[in-house]
Parts: C-alpha cells; structure tokens; sequence
C-alpha cells in the first residue's frame, strides 16, 4: 500500500526530464489509486534543489538514500537500494525513468521485489478486473500491446515522451534511508565518461529532432540541418548509412539498430524511410518530411510533406521560422 | 572461457505486423523469423572470441522458444544459423515464451550451475522491445550486470567494457562472470560462410523441458496503432503556412 515510488534520477544532481516525466506519470497513477506520491534519490549526496523539484512535481515525501559507494551509477547496487526499500515500507506501485539507467534498474528491481514489470507504457495503468492493465508501444512500433497483471509489486517504466512534465506542487518533507551497498553490488566499477554531446540536448531527451540522410549527398553540406535544428532548438540525428560511412558521428543514428526517439516533432531531410530507419521514429508526435522523390515511403507516415530539393527547402524553412521568431517575440 | 549467448527468435524487421482477430497473439501466417538483430552483435563478438582462442573459448547459444509450423518459424534453424558462425552448441528450451520474467527464469535455471564466464544478451528483442530478460537473469544469479554494452575486451580474467549512457558513454571495469546486453558496437554483423553452415549441421543442439517459474505479466491485446490519413502537402514556396501549423501546436 502505503504510495507510489518514482526514482528522482540526477545527473550531476541536476533532475532530468525523464524523471520529470516519471514523476508526472506517478501523480497521475497515485491520484488514481488514492495514495501519496514520494520520489527517492539515490547518490553520495544531494541538494534541497532536488527535493524542491520533487515536490513541484507532486511529490509529498522525498526519501534520500545516500552513501559514498552510490556516488556513481553501479546497476546492481542501485537496484539493490531500491529493493531495500520498497521491501521495508511495502510499497506496490514503482516507476522509473525512461532512460538509459531507469531501464538496466528496472529489471533487477522487479526480480529483487518479486515484482511484476511493463516497460516503455505510454499511459498510466488503468485497473481491470482484479489486476491492471496498460499501454506500450511493440514490434518496433509497428504494434501497440496491452500488458496485464495481477501481480503485486506492480513496476512500470514510462515511455519517453509519453507524459508531458506538468507540475503540480504538494507540501513535502524529507526522510533518510539507511542503505550500505555491499560489495558484490560494487564489482562492476565505472571507471570514466566520455561525453559526445556536452554542449547540445541529448537525442533522448530532446522535444525536437531534425535529421538528414544520404540525400545531403556529403558532410560538407550538413550546415543547413545545422542550422534549421539552431533556429528550432532542436537535436541533430541521422540515418544508419550516414553514420557508417562517417559523415555524422554514430551517436546520432537512429532507427531499428540505433537510438529509438518519439519528439513531439521529428523533422526528416533526405531520408528514404526504410522500414528499419522508421522503427526508430514513427512514434514521433509529428513528423515533417522533405524529399524530392514524391514516392519515398517516409510519406506514407508523416504528418507534413514537402516535396522538393532539400538544399533550397531546408534553408528557406530555416528562414521561414527565424522570420515567424522575430514577429512572435515582443 | 565459457560464454553463453541467449538469442530471440522475432519476425523479420521488414514484416507487416498483423494480428490474430481477437487481437490476442500475432499472426504468424507467412512471416518470417529471424534471429533478433541485436543478438547479431553477440553472436558475432563471441566468435570473435573464439576465433582468437579456439581451444580455450566455448559458446553455448540458447533460445526459449518452439519451433513454428512453418520453414520460416523455426527456432531450430535460427540456431543453427547462430553455430554456423563457428559456435559450439545450441540449446533450446522448449517453452512458448509469455513474458520476460518466466523467459528469465528457464535461462537462469540452465545457466546457474554452469560457470559461465560470460553471459550475453542483446539489449531489446524487436518484438516486444522489452529490455527485460538480461536484467532480470543477471538479478537472479546475483551476477553484474552491464547494460547498452557497445564493447568488451578482456584481459586477466576481467572485463573492461563501455556503455551508452546519456550524452556519451561510460567505461567499466568488471570481473568475471558477468551479464552484459548489447548495443551497436559491440562487434561488427557476420554473415556465415558455407564451411560454417556445413559444420553447424553436425554440432549438438539439445532441446530441454522447461522447468519453469509462471509468468507475471500476460498481453491483454494487441492494436495496430492508428492509421496515419494522408500526409498535408507543404508547397515549397508556402512554407510559411507550415510554421504558422507547427506554431500553432506549439512546436515553435
Ligand atoms: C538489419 C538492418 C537494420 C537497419 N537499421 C537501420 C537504422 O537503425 N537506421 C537507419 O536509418 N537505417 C537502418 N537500416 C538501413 C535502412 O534499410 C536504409 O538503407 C537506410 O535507412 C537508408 O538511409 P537514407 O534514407 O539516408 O538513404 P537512401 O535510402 O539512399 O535515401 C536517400 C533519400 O534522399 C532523397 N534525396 C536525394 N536527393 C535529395 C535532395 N536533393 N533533396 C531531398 N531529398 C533527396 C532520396 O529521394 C531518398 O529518398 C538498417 C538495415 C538493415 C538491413
Ligand atoms: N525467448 C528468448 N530466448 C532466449 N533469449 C531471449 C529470449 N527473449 C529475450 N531474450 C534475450 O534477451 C534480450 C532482450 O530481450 P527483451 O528483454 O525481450 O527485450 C534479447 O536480445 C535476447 O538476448
């Protein structure tokens, strides 16, 4: 009983949108259930910032779990905190983040917690019947599933952009729990970063992507993406063979073998739409697509076309947005 | 060495997706499988593995599946193709899998008295993209786990490995045994030779009784999403109209 738990995940104890999502997707569901929301922070230590954050967020309780062996992400041990204590305050309904950490917890949590698990769910669990039942995106979102259990612990993971991050401030208070990891949660040890993005919004993460394929023909011409994702805001990305032959760096491909997004807006220049380079991307909110081939099967899956040569489309759709911009702003 | 690779048996990337009428499993009429892309990249970096140490390295590959009614459903054949890239022997459970904890559960059961050294798992089948299975074996054998993995090298009985993380990745250092789910990188795709394909005829696959612990989560249904309509046609020298839309959804 007692509340529904998200984990308040910090990078560099700044919150990510990932938790904002989860947090927002756990007011919903503790809302529905009738029960109090409480966020927990793991790490070696934390700031009131982060509890602010939570509360803004709908958290009525921010439980922290902090010791210096948490100080970087280990899975096991993180994993291991968590299932502490949703065993020591019998806590049925867990959510954790979409993202890259959120989705190597949640598995170890749910077999520490003897937990029932959905990943990826796009609305918060309805009940039906004697269980719950919810939405995820399947077959490379070529299918939608709806999962069901009537398993307790329930632990649910939210799909990225799934939840828009709405606020929803409670009162809260902070508690400390008490966690030592032991060292067979320590065996892997994170040894160092490398960052490929320390200056842009991670692909992930971001709300607008524009990305381009071997219809730019070469490197050398990557200066309009460049400058149409500026004007927008947006993240760069890339189709699969852009990225193997070197034009754009790996971490930017994505599609059925690379990084799978849903923007809200997804804007594809010279890209054919290969089923594997859609795999990645149709759940994108919207999808604008240029090409100069009418034929190209992106079309079949955008929400606007724009048949046309990329290199006079892009820099005039730039143009056309900096000119909307400049009226908009007072 | 002793690796074990666990690979899904999933429909072609290329499938129309369609399901039953009662929307409760796919139709499975026609479709092709396939072994599950991202298990591609385990498969070939333990080749690798061996290739540099024959005598030394030996690779297990498992499925949890049975065999479909069809030529082109046939888990036993996935396999096959897996040991054709010069693998020691494959292991098939034979269970219908329903979710990924009873999956989790029969290949932890195999491997606990096994002393793998290394247990390799793709990082979502492209079926039901769950993300699931690795976790869960490497929390029910206790082991490490290493997720998004794109590379492995070892040296002295350790592992240093990389994983993608937000904005990069992170480097890791990690004894054996230990449970790791792969990410592009890890290796490069290969494709079997005709020598490999003869001699994974000859090589021992077993097919075992499931011991199994009973699934947690069951599909309640399937959908397709929803149809798109017609795309709205933005004339290059309108495009204006376009951001005046986007802005309008509050996409500008
Ligand atoms: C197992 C497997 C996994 C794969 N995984 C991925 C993946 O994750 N991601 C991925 O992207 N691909 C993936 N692929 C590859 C995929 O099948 C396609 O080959 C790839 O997406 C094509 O990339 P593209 O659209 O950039 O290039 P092309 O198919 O060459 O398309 C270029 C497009 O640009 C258009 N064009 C040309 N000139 C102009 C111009 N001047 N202005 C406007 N448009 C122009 C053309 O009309 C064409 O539509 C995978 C393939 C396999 C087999
Ligand atoms: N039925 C299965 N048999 C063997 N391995 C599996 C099975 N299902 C999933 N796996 C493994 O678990 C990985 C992740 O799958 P999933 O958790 O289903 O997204 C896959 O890439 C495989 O390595």
């Amino acid at each position: 009983m007692s509340a529904v738990l998200v984990w308040v995940e910090t990078t560099e104890g700044r919150v990510r949108k990932p938790s904002l999502e989860a947090l927002t997707a756990g007011r919903q569901w503790a809302d529905a259930l009738g029960l109090p929301l409480w966020g927990v922070v793991l790490g070696a230590e934390t700031s009131s910032e982060v509890s602010a954050i939570a509360g803004e967020y709908g958290a009525e309780k921010l439980i922290r779990i902090l010791s210096p062996e948490l100080r970087s992400f280990v899975v096991n041990a993180y994993a291991r905190a968590l299932s502490a204590l949703v065993r020591e305050k019998n806590i049925s309904y867990v959510i954790l983040p979409q993202s890259y950490d959120g989705k190597a917890v949640a598995p170890l949590l749910a077999i520490w917690t003897d937990a029932a698990l959905f990943s990826g769910i796009t609305q918060i669990p309805e009940k039906e019947g004697k269980g719950f039942r919810a939405r995820r995106i399947a077959y490379s979102n070529k299918g939608i599933e709806w999962v069901y259990t009537e398993h307790l612990p329930l632990i649910v993971t939210t799909k990225a952009n799934s939840f828009i991050p709405t606020k929803s401030p409670r009162k809260w208070v902070e508690e400390d729990f008490a966690f030592t990891p032991d060292a067979r949660d320590l065996r892997a040890k994170p040894v160092g970063v490398e960052k490929v993005t320390t200056d842009k919004i991670p692909l992930t993460e971001a709300e607008v992507v524009v990305s381009a394929g071997r219809g730019l023909k070469g490197p050398e011409n990557w200066k309009i993406i460049e400058e149409l994702a500026q004007v927008l805001g947006a993240a760069t990305a890339c189709s699969k063979p852009v990225a193997d032959v070197g034009w754009r760096p790996h971490h930017e491909h994505v599609g059925q073998t690379g990084i799978q997004i849903s923007p809200n807006l997804y804007i594809a220049v010279g890209i054919s739409g290969a089923i594997q380079h859609l795999a990645g991307v149709a759940s994108s909110k919207n999808i604008v697509v240029i090409n100069n081939d009418p034929e190209a099967p992106f079309f079949k899956v955008a929400d606007y076309g724009i048949v046309g040569d990329a290199f006079e489309v892009v820099p005039r759709l730039t143009e056309a947005i900096r000119n909307y911009k400049a009226q908009h702003s007072s | 060495m002793k690796i074990l690779c666990s690979i899904s048996h999933v429909p072609d990337t290329t499938t129309r997706i369609q399901f039953t009428p009662d929307g409760s499993a796919l139709d499975r009429n026609g479709v092709t499988f396939i072994v599950n892309p991202y298990d591609d990249f385990i498969l070939a970096r333990a080749a690798e593995l061996k290739e540099k140490n024959p005598s030394e390295v030996h690779v297990t590959v498992l499925c949890v599946g049975k065999n479909g009614s069809s030529s082109t459903d046939s888990v036993d054949a996935n396999l096959r193709k897996a040991l054709a890239l010069g693998l020691d022997e494959a292991v098939r459970i034979d269970a219908e899998p329903v979710d990924a904890f009873s999956v989790a559960s029969l290949i932890a059961d195999y491997a606990k008295d096994k002393a793998f050294d290394l247990l390799f798992f793709g990082k979502e089948s492209i079926d039901y993209n769950g993300s699931q299975v690795p976790g869960m074996v490497a929390a029910l054998l206790d082991l490490p786990f290493i997720s998004y993995a794109t590379s492995i090298e070892l040296e002295n009985g350790a592992a240093r490995l990389t994983r993608e993380i937000t904005g990069g990745k992170e480097i890791i250092e990690c004894p054996l045994p230990l449970v790791l789910s792969a990410q592009k990188g890890l290796a490069e795709w290969r494709i079997p030779n005709v020598r490999g394909i003869m001699q994974a005829k000859s090589k021992p696959l077993h097919v075992l009784a499931p011991t199994g612990a009973s699934p947690r989560v069951r599909t309640w249904k399937h959908e397709l999403p929803p149809a798109k309509g017609s795309f709205k046609k933005v004339e290059p020298d309108r495009l204006q109209d376009l951001v005046q839309e986007l802005a309008n959804k509050g996409l500008i």
